[in-house]
């Protein structure tokens, strides 16, 4: 591979040959591997091995006798009349379809007000709202439910207060909303930082132009700041429908409170958990993730391609 | 980015006039975020028969904080500690090994073309969608076969990968390190390895504390993963610990130690909460990075 081109090459360091410089870069194609292998191989041991180990799983069913036995669809057939799957599913959904939006709103509210320069302390704010981030779901979990309990919780003040058993934030009735309201807490400041990142790479001359327009705040938020927003929306939009639909920590870390409001089934995640680990069933188990997992995907892709069909428009 | 350039800019209207009605309403936001954590620090600082006898959100007869630290770090041989320690593993060798792995792929990605580019970027973005705790379960499974449950390693394994991480370096990287800076290392014969150490790792210096911070915050609040992975309390980190003290005061026979959870959970956030704050800057430019070059 020795050469004696004496073809010059403007940008050639003279003491590599120009063919030198050609095997190199062909060795580079390579290179790269080397910086993502490492990450490739963790990658398939805890993403790719799990996931078609689940498949595997919920193929078969472990018998009484005989053992192990392939079984096809059936425990999927099985999850589709399993009462307790879809009540689970269904509490998530309406959970979704509640928290979800308020949470989306009340962020955009609060960056909108901290990026209008309208506001004193606007930095303090921000820091402030976002600083629940930071609490482990499981101290901001223990937190709340110390704060709903009525032995010397809030609740319990208030009710004494009252003088009577008004306040009841983890009866049956009220539960899905104070779980509902952990986790706005938690997640509103991240959402609100979000959107309010992406409100300052809006350039400043187009706030000009707005001006020179004479077009008021509203008018600004709704035809300069909202369409900016699209892509931070769709992206807070799908984190969240992932959160919930895997909603497991809070009404989990709850649940020894009130065993007989949140049940071992209460959501889809939870389900799946207490079959694994309460009782055994470890290929019903790995059923019940892979049906959440398709649809949380599902959902999440629709929700991507609403997102960008916008942005055509 | 722009945001500096546009501190000085008009924002809708010329020299807006700052809002008393509209910062005394955010002021009700911020007491919302704030109160269950002034609650949180109240009722740390009172003795367990103060909490129930005074009201939540004033402190009661006796400042009892100090003490209850004392009690919290000693309580049934010092086994907070060890799960401070614990989590404090959890988060450097995964932590920084997510970190690590995130940045190197992430480079590899922005600035090589190499066979095989594009089914590692499918792979990674479809491993997004899939929502983690789907996977908690089989994982548990693989692992408890291949003996791994019970140890530290299978709470690192899983944390040591951080998609979106990746995903954050390699945006990064496009732009913070010029293609021009690596033709001419290689052609002084550097390879490529002693370029990213030496070069390019300082030029990403911005987007890796960012990642790190991700990872970090994520490893010290991880608790599902835990959960399922250990069954011995000698190597449960911060928030299965303190989860474990507040069910063993529910119990049938119980010993209520409330008040060591209580001060158990403030002491978790104080470290969490400092580098936040301290490193702000670092959250903001990584969220604007994941959200507008989507």
């Amino acid at each position: 591979m020795t050469t004696t081109s004496t073809v010059p090459d403007a940008r050639a360091n003279p003491e590599v040959p120009p063919v030198k410089l050609e095997v190199r870069r062909q060795r580079r194609n390579w290179q790269g591997w080397a910086f993502v292998a490492p990450f490739m191989a963790v990658f398939a041991l805890v993403f790719i091995a799990p996931l078609a180990f689940a498949i595997y799983l919920s193929l078969y069913r472990r018998q009484m006798i005989g053992g192990n036995t392939f079984v096809g669809l059936e425990n999927y057939s099985q999850l589709l009349s399993d009462a307790s799957f879809w009540s689970g599913l269904s509490r998530v959904l309406l959970f979704l379809v509640i928290q979800v939006p308020i949470m989306l709103i009340l962020a955009l509210a609060a960056a909108f007000a901290i990026d209008s320069a309208r506001l004193h302390a606007a930095s303090f704010f921000r820091l402030m709202i976002f600083l629940p981030y930071a609490v482990p779901a499981v101290v901001a979990v223990l937190m709340w439910g110390f704060i709903y309990g009525d032995e010397f919780g809030l609740a319990a003040n208030l009710n004494d207060f009252l003088g009577s058993k008004v306040v009841t934030p983890l009866s049956q009735k009220w539960i899905l909303a104070s779980i509902g309201n952990i986790v706005t807490w938690e997640f509103v400041g991240y959402n609100m930082l979000l959107f309010y990142s992406t409100l300052t790479t809006i350039p400043g001359d187009l706030f000009e132009a707005a001006e020179l327009d004479g077009a008021g705040a509203f008018r600004v938020i709704r035809s300069i700041k909202l369409p900016a927003l699209r892509g931070s929306l769709v992206i807070a939009t799908i984190f969240s429908i992932i959160g919930s639909f895997q909603l497991f920590n809070e009404p989990n870390i709850l649940r020894p409170l009130i065993k007989n409001v949140i049940t071992s089934d209460y959501t889809p995640n939870m389900y799946a958990y207490n079959l694994a680990f309460a009782g055994q069933q470890h290929n019903y188990s790995a059923t019940v993730a892979i049906v959440m997992g398709v649809i949380t995907a599902v959902i999440a892709y629709v929700v991507q391609l609403r997102g960008s069909r916008m942005e055509e428009r | 980015m722009s945001s500096r350039k546009r501190e000085n800019s008009v924002r809708g209207a010329r020299n807006p006039r700052k809002s008393i009605a509209l910062t005394v309403l955010m002021a009700f936001f911020v007491l919302y975020t704030l109160v269950p954590l002034f609650w949180l620090f109240v009722n740390a600082s009172k003795t367990q028969p103060d909490l129930f006898s005074s009201f939540g959100l004033w402190f009661g007869d006796d400042f009892a904080l100090f003490s209850n630290i004392h009690q919290t770090l000693t309580y049934n041989d010092g086994i907070y500690l060890r799960w401070l320690g614990n989590t404090l593993l959890y988060v450097v060798i995964g932590a920084g090994g997510a970190t690590l792995l995130a940045t190197m792929a992430g480079y590899g990605m922005a600035k090589f073309r190499f066979p095989g580019r594009r089914g590692v970027f499918s792979v990674v973005l479809g491993a997004v969608a899939v929502p983690g705790t789907a996977l908690a379960v089989p994982t548990f499974l693989m692992f408890s076969r291949l003996g791994l449950t019970n140890t530290p390693w299978a709470v690192i394994i899983p944390s040591l990968i951080s998609p979106f991480g990746l995903y954050l370096i390699w945006v990064f990287a496009v732009e913070a390190v010029p293609t021009e800076l690596l033709e001419a290392a290689r052609m002084d014969g550097a390879s490529e390895f002693r370029t990213f150490f030496t070069i390019s790792i300082r030029l990403l210096a911005p987007g890796i504390v960012t990642v790190l911070l991700l990872t970090t915050v994520a490893t010290w609040n991880n608790y599902f993963l835990p959960l399922i992975m250990l069954s011995d309390p000698n190597w449960y980190p911060l928030t299965v610990g303190l989860n474990q003290w507040n069910s063993q005061s529910l119990g049938a026979a119980a010993q209520p130690i409330y008040n060591l959870v209580l001060t158990g959970s403030l002491l978790a956030i104080v470290p969490i909460v400092i580098a936040f704050l301290v490193l702000q800057r670092y959250w903001q430019s990584g969220l604007t990075a994941g959200s507008v070059k989507q």
